[in-house]
């Protein structure tokens, strides 16, 4: 590494400045399609960040060993073996939710966030920032999720969590749910504005055009 | 109209620079130019002389659109006494009736629409565009009567900021804004959006007209045909009824006087508004024509090919061009100057798609019993593409010219 940077920065870093969803702008697909309700959004926030902590910590033990010109192989195999830990695990103990991911779960090995922390990450450095790149990483995508999906779940169903929050005078007033914030096309506009916002308050990140 | 001016004379001091209510230049701006002409003139030199400002132009598709408004008026008047069961149809308390009952609707798309406008005109400085006085007016018009006034105001906002201010404002958007609001509409309260009951008005106004029963069937003939499941075309004309059960014939959707969207049901009010535009030369003859063209094609493609799937596919060309949406679509929506093609080929691939497209999804989609939206939609997403190729294949035929000379 050119530059020595702190575990502080390594762990909080992509939290906002360099976020993998809304500044890097990886692993977007994941987040239109489990976002249309909150409890999803979490236990795939979670998932996310399970499995790319330690796909970075298990990376960063065998980096020295991995011969250059397969590293691609032996990193998806950490991954899916990762992968299907945590759907069966999810089969075992949330199964409703497990069936509501469905195949999203199975998904997150193709998630762009993961190569690109084993690669950029855990391939140089050693397992404890390997660990908290990892975690650092997850909970910024996590973050994102929770965030797109509480709007969209209050909006489109009028619930968080499940629960009702949006009280039933509201709709015995005329007050409707929004059918098109359950849609997908709605998460890319909510993330639109997250990172509108986003950009709004870091003017560093903003491009010159 | 001397006081008006005396007053704006006398306010315009604090709103130059330096002066108290600097910030708000542009809102004194608009409202000034609007109310009289420009006060900086050319005094002399002028190279081009044309009255044909943004204003001008906005203020004519406004005039074309009134034709289309008045009769929505009465129509909707028209069906709120047909389905109280009156036999009775007094012109001025029906006109009066709809009058009323368009008019928040109207107040409303303005209110919140301009709204926008001049407070993102303020953050940015810039002056306050006009654009949004023609899609202001078209918003209630192409919306079912009884869409309550919240959800223009949520549609609205909506479309203007992600359709059009963040693209940069009038001239920049790439979808048309009064159609996203629909679009917007349609997707996000469907049950308000199409159905039995949403286009009549049901509820007596300041005294006018009466309670309409429960349980009238109001729904649009198109959505009448989509439920029907008649296998012929005399099927399909007999699922076609108005509100009291008389069967609807090509002059009645002619002429309009059936359920729809607000202004969208007369053929014969909206071929008016398109003489004005086309006579003016505001809408493109070449969009126009082709959207007709393509719809007429498409329509008649499906009648040939008719099947009980698809109840709709028994139209004939004359019912689907007059039924629903279409005439509205091809003559105020397809030709937006912004959001259509530019170049005159490419005007007549983009006009001819949408009309095939419109008819397309109305029949073979039973769940869409309306299509010219989607369709007008759709092909602003592929105008830009259009145009590209149709520069590329022009750039490609010259320099082969040029190669062959030499």
């Amino acid at each position: 590494m050119a530059e020595k940077i702190s575990y502080k920065d390594i762990f909080f870093n992509p939290f906002s400045k360099n976020n993998p969803v809304i500044v890097q702008i990886l692993g977007i697909c994941s987040c239109l399609a489990v976002t249309a309700k909150l409890e999803p959004a979490i236990v795939m926030g979670l998932s996310v960040i399970a499995v790319l902590a330690f796909a970075n910590v298990i990376i960063s033990l065998i980096r020295k060993t991995i011969p250059t010109n397969i590293r691609i192989i032996v990193q998806l195999v950490v991954v899916a073996a990762l992968v299907i830990i945590v759907n069966q695990l999810l089969l075992a103990y949330a199964y409703d939710v497990a069936l509501q991911l469905s195949v999203f779960i199975g998904l997150i090995i193709t998630n762009c966030i993961l190569m690109g922390r084993l690669e950029a990450f855990a391939m140089g450095n050693k397992p404890w920032p390997a660990f908290l790149d990892g975690v650092g990483n997850g909970v910024g995508y996590a973050l994102i999720l929770i965030i797109v999906a509480f709007f969209r779940e209050l909006l489109g169903s009028g619930t968080l969590l499940g629960f009702q929050v949006i009280p039933q005078c509201f709709y015995d007033a005329g007050y409707a749910n929004n059918g098109l914030m359950i849609l997908p096309p709605m998460a890319l506009i909510v993330v639109a504005c997250v990172i509108w916002v986003h950009r709004a308050r870091n003017k560093e990140l903003q491009e010159n055009s | 109209m001397k006081a008006l001016k005396k007053l704006m004379d006398k306010a315009r001091p604090a709103f130059e620079p330096g002066g108290k209510l600097h910030a708000f230049r542009s809102v004194y701006d608009g409202m000034d130019t609007f109310l009289f002409t420009p006060r900086e003139t050319s005094k002399s030199g002028v190279h081009i002389h044309d009255s044909m400002d943004s204003k001008r132009t906005m203020i004519i598709v406004v005039l074309a659109l009134m034709p289309c408004l008045f009769f929505g008026m009465y129509n909707c008047g028209y069906q709120h006494w047909l389905a109280c069961g009156a036999t009775e149809f007094p012109f001025w308390e029906l006109l009066l009736y709809g009058f009323l009952a368009i008019l928040p609707a109207i107040v409303v798309s303005y209110v919140v629409g301009l709204g926008i406008e001049f407070c993102v005109a303020q953050w940015r400085g810039e002056e306050i565009q006009e654009g949004f006085l023609v899609t202001g007016m078209l918003i209630p018009m192409i919306c079912p009567i009884e869409t309550p006034l919240w959800m223009i105001a949520v549609a609205t906002a909506f479309s203007v900021i992600f359709v059009k201010e963040v693209f940069g404002g009038t001239g920049y958007n790439i979808f048309n804004v009064a159609l996203v609001t629909r679009a917007f509409l349609f997707f996000s309260y469907p049950s308000k959006m199409s159905g039995d009951n949403v286009f009549i008005s049901h509820d007596s106004i300041l005294g006018l007209g009466g309670m309409a029963p429960d349980g009238f069937s109001g729904a649009t003939p198109l959505g009448q045909v989509a439920v029907s499941g008649a296998d012929s075309a005399q099927g399909v004309a007999q699922a076609m009824t108005d509100v009291a059960g008389n069967p609807i014939d090509l002059w009645h959707m002619f002429l309009g006087l059936i359920p729809g969207s607000f202004a969208e049901t007369s053929t014969l009010c909206i071929l008016i508004g398109a003489a004005i535009l086309l006579f003016t030369r505001i809408a493109s003859w070449r969009i126009v024509l082709s959207v007709f063209a393509g719809g007429a094609v498409m329509a008649l493609i499906a009648h040939c090919f008719a099947t009980p799937t698809y109840p709709a596919s028994f139209l004939s060309v004359g019912d689907q061009l007059c039924l629903g949406g279409f005439a509205f679509a091809a003559v105020f929506m397809a030709p937006d100057p912004v959001t259509s093609c530019r170049t005159n080929v490419g005007k007549y691939i983009y006009g001819f798609l949408v009309g095939v497209v419109a008819i397309l999804i109305r029949t073979y989609n039973n769940g869409y019993p309306e299509g010219a939206m989607l369709a007008v939609l759709l092909m602003n997403a592929l105008a830009p593409l259009i145009d590209y190729c149709v520069v590329e294949a022009n750039v490609r035929r010259r320099m082969r010219r040029v190669a062959a000379k030499q």
